[in-house]
């Protein structure tokens, strides 16, 4: 759902009226701020690469077997700050820098690693007056410590990989007295002090005291500073690299684009009413990775800050022809290409973990080892959501959940967005349209589906109000600068906001989702949290002021930390109201590093136009590169009326992303999927059809991610890493390595160019089983009903064809198994199977199967003796593609006991048909063709 | 292969028909036991085996009946005791109870019971209770078909009755015209000789004043006392200056002032004072404008005041000529204070001084009411002649209104029915528009006047559509479908918002009763 789009629910707020008034289908850009408006983005943007003022005092260093720690001092200023090294498991560099000795502590991000970081011993190679070496072990990697200025090299051989503070941009506002208050440190009259301090500026020290320090207003709000500037900076320069790609979210290309003419890519969690595309602003989550990619290799930033922050990006080669590039390259004239990045941040310390790769998989594993990750979803989930703002009432539930069965489309969720509470008190339902909420939900539950009801964060203020008294009297609620309740206007108007950064708060939280509190919950009602950024209608940037309180730490420290406190404290809900046994589906807008742990995000509020059916790709893209696999965008587009023709080019795009969802928006006439016509009803039917047929394979991909961290939908250079035709793709995707998907993203269109990379393979069109060989830009003539899907020579996915009300519903049913030969004949796959609900797959309850086809044998092996699961499904049908025709087909079973299977074979297209081979999913068996 | 035993009770005797599981019996010929089966779509022929081995060959589907296999396939549900139905074919064995006999979950695990006497009970019942509303709606409709009949019937009478008294009414009307017009000519004329005589009159006072002024000024002037106006004493008084503008009055211009002399007596003065008269200026400066204005301004300031207050017309009997009416006007669009009163208020210093014109003389006023009778009498007439105008156009309407096949829905027009819901209460005026009122105040928003008929072909009747109610933000106007169904009470039974500003009203009336279904022929399939 729902940025706050609804004029008559809030009808006091005067500036959110004025701004429903203006009625523009575009973003209100005066809302947010831009870095000039910021007033540390500013400050810190203002230094220019140059000399550094910090040196690293070498007689300071300390080396034990896993940690090097160095004092670095500002001439300018003589302040010092303690460098701290690590070399940590799996490749990776972790550099801290705090203050020596902060005025008081400075915070640093909890609860985002999944451990301390296990370290690997780190030596001292060489050590003279200008710095130290030290070894990182593997593939000769070494750090240079460079004394003065002071600069951290990662070198490999004789290539740097990257410089820390080669540009000079280190930069720690350390936490200062403010001068002015000094003599009365109790006098906080802010008007005095503001003539006070801009009269105070001639005093020893070196630094200017400069507007926007120790008070900040934007448009009517004003954040007080009691701690005064206290920004962290840093430079990153990437030799060699060209590509850089991550620090989702932002509705832009899946390369990130140089900085340089405009403003950096901000970070910071908000409620964007109506984004607009292709631009860097904020949108609702933060994830501070950044992948640099080349041929050679893969690195990786991540920067481990909570606070508001700004990622700059320059390039050497930026804006250079692609002529131009060549000429340097023949002349050999040119400078190696090299970008540069700085990470800006408001608050905290610098905690950087450098990955080192070197393949993007590495990448992958090495952040997950630190964040964790994608939690492995309950298999309906990856079926089809049907949500809109709002089902009205029991009836109109019952009768969408009844169209569905009138027109023969599966899907697993229905969705209630806040309009099913009672006056928008969460945990509750509105009495007279939702009366019986049990009686809905074993209706749905009766046909083997679910329901979501949403639950977001800000509680209204009503002494009626079970969880606002509670919350209140339990004093869990964030504090405002003075101490009391931090309020603000949300849905229910006046609202306030669960401290989710304590953990008995959340414990508390959690505990509301058991069944016994949360009336009229079932085991079938999952969760969904929106406007967790926080949105605050009426706050800085519609979000919670700064100088907000939570606990000893202010929210300017925490902030982009709170969507994913709130995200798992409901996910925990969720797992205890069950004992621990059922998987959680918790879906999240506002999210961070680790938000993969706890469910499913989506992109927001987008709107019913082609440019955001397009940038659904690069968005969700650039989220699985950083580990959160789970990511969809609103089918159809949030914000106004698709037509039917993008409603379908939605639904086929949608239907190959890993959440599928459609949403709209309470102004928006109905679009259920039998709204437009047989026709389009015939073209949605069989798109969320096919999305069916697919789940086994989504569903081993999830249980991949959840094991390795790998993203479910790739980038294309993911897989192609050396081939640099494909590393600003952003208009297809790869599923898993296997299904190559390029979307009709235009209007109109007659066909498409879907590039198929890699100069070894074949791809196989899924719906005519054509063959195209890779390393080729193919243009495919579409209709209406085409969906460019390609299934990758060399592999084998296994499909459920026999499509049911839900997923559910097609538990036991059999596999086919889809095997794609390559060019050297052979194929592989895997099958994995579990209950597809409840956590007894971390108890060895499953079947993981490899599936190879080499030498005309197909045969299952099991890869995983050690798990116990049996499953009622068996394979029915085995579809080899780019066969030749065998005599025949002889199955073999575990038992030694051989048959003859029928078969079908197409010549026109190669297809071979193998007919009910009979074998039990589970088991092992061989087929060989001769 | 899954053999589907088929019992079937007819009298005392059961009788078994063998066929594959899912088949209708209508079907059953295309499935010969033990002989190879041609998919019903021709495409290809199969080992009999085959029918229902969990197995799709046929890609109509037609040779997996009783299974899942086919995506595209349909199982036959014998619903002995209730309807036959087909259901989909992902239907079967999905662990969900379809057909009320059970037979769809014959290998799931699904536990269900065999429901088809209860459904057919509880169909029975309903369809019984149905067809009593429908038989007594029905009755309901023939009386209102009979009193739309005779409501036209009377409508129609009514309307030739009305379009003939329209005739005399306006030949009354021409009548009144003429004689206003003749009553209306000599009170003019009245009016106007009263009018000349009172300004003649206010001329004769003018000049008597002015003169007396001249004495006075002369006086003042004759700053010595010889008894005449000398160059040197008028140049005291340099507003008299001719051209004010070069700040400077000349002895040469006093004397052109004077006719070209030095001084002028009295007599002399006489012919300059028409000169001088605007431009002088008192010394004692005792008769001014001033004092007269501003109880003038406290007079007329409530006129203005009262803006919101319409000058009724019978407060202003004709006894003021038309600039008087016009200045009236004025003051009342000048009521918001939008521009200040003292243009106004100076225009109106002569009357005010002159005093107000004397009331009529008798006979003038006896020529004024007459008028005035003869014009209201007009006015009565056209009035009237307007109000049967509305009736016949109102008649018209509702005579040529599509109230149906019968004109049954008749009943429905100028009535309104009500809906409360927990927020609103929903107000359906058929033909004519449909509101909702917040139960707790606020104002009426209207959620579409009447449009059309929408219903289905064949069925046009079952739906009314009201459209272009109030614009919704962002969105679309307002709109509201009422879809109407039998029942004996004309009532609206609910409303709901299924889009947002797209209404759905279901409302019941007699109307829409068919003759009552005969239960026997319908398709409930009862024990043989």
């Amino acid at each position: 759902m729902a940025t706050f789009t609804e004029c008559r629910m809030v009808p006091v707020l005067v500036v959110w009226l004025a701004l429903c008034l203006s009625g523009t289908w575009a973003v209100d850009r005066s809302n947010f701020k831009t870095c000039d408006q910021s007033s540390f983005c500013k400050r810190q943007r203002a230094l220019k690469p140059g000399e550094s003022p910090y040196r690293a005092l070498l007689e300071t260093m300390e080396l034990t077997n896993t940690r090097l720690t160095l004092q670095l001092i500002n001439d300018n200023n003589k302040v010092r700050l303690l460098l701290e090294l690590y070399r940590l498991q799996g490749n990776m560099t972790r550099v801290k820098i705090n203050e020596l000795k902060p005025l008081k502590p400075r915070y640093e991000v909890p609860d985002v690693l999944v451990r301390e970081p296990p370290t690997e011993p780190l030596s001292v190679l060489s050590q003279d007056e200008n710095g130290v070496v030290l070894s990182l072990g593997v593939e000769s990697q070494r750090v240079i410590v460079s004394a003065q200025p002071f600069r951290l090299d990662i070198v490999e051989g004789h290539n740097v990989l990257m410089s820390l503070n080669s540009r000079g941009l280190l930069a720690f506002e350390h936490l200062r007295m403010r001068k002015d208050t000094q003599a009365e440190p109790e006098a906080e009259n802010k008007e005095e002090a503001d003539t006070a301090h801009q009269a105070e500026t001639t005093k020893e020290e070196e630094e200017k005291v400069e507007e926007g320090m120790w008070e900040e207003t934007f448009k009517s709000h004003s954040d007080s500073k009691p701690n005064g500037p206290s920004a962290v900076s840093l430079d990153f320069s990437l030799p060699g690299v060209e590509h850089v790609y991550g620090i989702p979210e932002h509705a832009d290309t899946l390369r990130l684009k140089t900085t340089d003419n405009g403003d950096p890519y901000r970070l910071y969690n908000l409620d964007v009413f109506q984004y607009e595309l292709y631009n860097p602003m904020a949108l609702y989550g933060a994830v501070p990775v950044m992948l640099a990619h080349n041929t050679q290799r893969t690195t990786g930033i991540f920067w481990l800050n909570a606070a508001e922050t700004w990622v700059d990006i320059s390039s050497n080669t930026a804006g250079k022809t692609v002529f131009g590039k060549m000429l340097d390259y023949v002349q050999g004239s040119s400078e190696t290409p090299q970008t540069d990045v700085r990470w800006i941040s408001e608050s905290g310390i610098i905690d950087v973990f450098i990955m080192l790769g070197p393949t993007p998989k590495d990448i992958f594993s090495q952040y997950a080892s630190l964040t964790g990750t994608q939690s492995f979803p309950p298999l309906s989930s990856l079926g089809y959501h049907q949500c809109r703002w709002n089902y009205n009432d029991q009836e109109d539930v019952r009768s969408v959940d009844a169209g569905f069965d009138e027109h023969d489309i599966p899907y697993d969720f229905i969705w209630l967005d806040i309009e099913h509470t009672d006056g928008k008190r969460y945990f509750t339902w509105d009495p007279h349209k939702f009366a019986s909420p049990k009686d809905m939900l074993q209706g749905l539950k009766d046909k083997k589906r679910n329901m979501v009801a949403i639950v977001d964060p800000h509680i209204k203020v009503d002494s009626n109000y079970k969880i606002h008294n509670e919350i209140r009297s339990r004093g869990f609620y964030v504090k405002n600068k003075d101490g009391g309740d931090y309020e603000g206007w949300c849905w229910p108007g006046n609202a306030g906001y669960p401290d989710f950064t304590q953990p008995d708060m959340r414990a508390w939280w959690a505990s509301m989702f058991s069944y016994d509190q949360y009336e009229g919950s079932m085991d079938n009602l999952y969760t969904w949290n929106d406007m967790n950024e926080p949105s605050v209608f009426n706050g800085p940037e519609v979000t919670m002021h700064k100088d907000a309180v939570h606990g000893s730490w202010e929210h300017r420290d925490v902030h982009n930390l709170y969507g994913l406190y709130v995200h798992r404290a409901t996910m925990e809900g969720l797992i205890q109201r069950s004992g621990g046994v059922e998987r959680p589906f918790v879906l999240t807008r506002a999210f961070f590093a680790g938000s993969q742990r706890y469910g499913a995000v989506w992109t927001g509020d987008n709107a019913a136009e082609w440019d955001h059916l397009k940038i659904s790709i690069p968005m969700c893209l650039s989220l699985g590169l950083v580990g959160i696999s789970f990511c969809g965008a609103d089918v159809g587009g949030f914000f106004k009326s698709p037509s039917p023709e993008l409603l379908v080019r939605w639904y086929q795009t949608g239907a190959y992303q890993p959440f599928f969802r459609a949403h709209a928006h309470l102004d928006t006439p109905r679009r259920e999927p039998w709204l437009f016509g047989p026709e389009n009803t015939a073209l949605i039917r069989e798109v969320i059809r096919q999305r069916y047929t697919f789940l086994p394979y989504w569903y081993q991909l999830f249980y991949h991610a959840y094991r390795t961290g790998e993203p479910v939908m790739r980038a294309l250079w993911v897989e192609y890493p050396q081939d640099p035709a494909t590393f600003a793709v952003d208009d297809e995707f790869l599923i898993g390595r296997d299904l190559l998907v390029h979307p009709v993203t235009e209007e109109g269109a007659r066909g498409v160019t879907a590039f198929l990379p890699g100069k070894e393979e074949v791809w196989f069109d899924i719906h005519t089983f054509q063959k195209h060989n890779g390393a080729q830009n193919l243009y495919i003539p579409v209709t209406m009903s085409s969906i460019p899907v390609f299934q990758r020579g060399g592999s084998i996915i296994p499909r459920k064809l026999r499509v049911r009300r839900s997923s559910a519903c097609m538990e036991h049913d059999p596999y086919t198994l889809f095997v794609a030969l390559n060019t050297r004949r052979t194929a592989e796959g895997e099958l994995y199977i579990d209950d597809g609900h409840t956590f007894n797959f971390d108890n060895k309850e499953f079947i993981h199967r490899r599936l190879f086809f080499s030498n005309n044998v197909l045969s299952s092996v099991n890869v995983a003796p050690e798990a116990q699961f049996t499953t009622k499904s068996w394979i029915e049908r085995v579809v080899i593609l780019g066969a030749s025709k065998p005599r025949k087909v002889t199955l073999i079973t575990a038992d030694g006991h051989k048959s003859q299977l029928d078969f079908d074979f197409d010549a026109s297209v190669s297809v071979l048909t193998i007919r009910k081979p009979s074998m039990n999913a589970g088991e092992d068996w061989s087929m060989a063709l001769q | 292969m899954f053999w589907y035993l088929l019992l079937l009770w007819g009298g005392i005797s059961a009788v078994e028909v063998q066929r594959p599981r899912g088949v209708p019996l209508s079907k059953r010929p295309f499935y010969e036991e033990n002989k190879p089966f041609t998919c019903l779509d021709g495409s290809r022929t199969i080992p009999f085996d085959r029918i229902n081995d969990d197995y799709c060959d046929c890609q109509d589907g037609s040779d997996e009946p009783g299974t899942a296999a086919c995506p595209n396939g349909n199982f036959h549900c014998t619903n002995a005791g209730f309807r036959p139905t087909f259901i989909p074919s992902s239907h079967v064995n999905d662990g969900i109870c379809d057909c009320c006999d059970a037979t769809d979950e014959y290998n799931s695990g699904a536990e269900c019971q065999n429901t088809c006497r209860e459904l057919w009970r509880k169909e029975k019942e309903s369809m019984q209770k149905l067809a009593e509303i429908a038989k007594e709606g029905f009755l309901l409709k023939q009386q209102l078909i009979q009193e739309a009949k005779r409501g036209l019937e009377e409508k129609q009478t009514k309307l030739g009755e009305v379009q003939n008294s329209k005739k005399d009414l306006e030949t009354n009307v021409e009548a009144l015209r003429t004689a206003k017009e003749a009553a209306e000519q000599p009170e003019k004329e009245a009016k106007e000789r009263h009018l000349k005589a009172w300004e003649e009159q206010n001329a004769a006072i003018r000049m008597e004043k002015d003169k007396v002024r001249m004495a006075e000024v002369f006086i003042e002037l004759d700053a010595d006392g010889d008894g005449f106006v000398s160059v040197a004493e008028l140049l005291s008084h340099s507003e008299m200056d001719p051209d004010s503008s070069d700040g400077s009055f000349t002895e040469a211009e006093a004397q052109e002032l004077l006719g070209g002399v030095d001084k002028v007596n009295t007599a002399a003065f006489e012919t300059i004072w028409s000169k001088i008269r605007e431009k002088y200026v008192s010394e004692s400066n005792t008769d001014g404008p001033a004092p007269v204005e501003t109880p003038q301004e406290e007079v007329r300031e409530p006129v203005s005041d009262n803006d919101s207050e319409p000058y009724p017309d019978d407060d202003i009997p004709e006894e003021e000529d038309e600039d008087e009416d016009e200045d009236e006007d004025e003051d009342m669009d000048d009521g918001d204070y939008k521009s200040p009163p003292v243009t106004r208020t100076d225009e109106k210093k002569d009357d005010s001084e002159e005093g107000a014109m004397p009331p009529y003389d008798q006979e003038t006023q006896n020529l004024i009411d007459a008028a005035q009778k003869a014009r209201n009498e007009f006015e009565e007439a056209e009035r009237a002649l307007r109000e049967v105008d509305d009736q016949i156009r109102n008649l018209e309407k509702e005579i040529s209104f599509d109230f149906g096949p019968s004109s049954e829905f008749a009943y429905l027009y100028s009535q309104c029915y009500e809906l409360t819901t927990g927020e609103y209460v929903y107000r359906l005026c058929p033909f004519n528009r449909v509101s909702q009122k917040p139960k707790y105040g606020g104002s009426e928003t209207n959620l579409g006047t009447w449009g059309k008929w929408a219903g289905p072909e064949g069925n046009v009747y079952s739906v009314m559509k009201y459209e272009q109610g109030t614009g919704c933000w962002q969105g679309p106007n307002r709109s509201t479908t009422v879809k109407l169904t039998c029942g004996k009470e004309t009532v609206v039974t609910s409303t709901s918002e299924p889009s947002r500003c797209e209404y759905l009203m279901e409302f019941t009336s007699p109307a829409v009763c068919q003759e009552a279904p005969d239960l026997e022929v319908s398709d409930i399939h009862e024990e043989l």
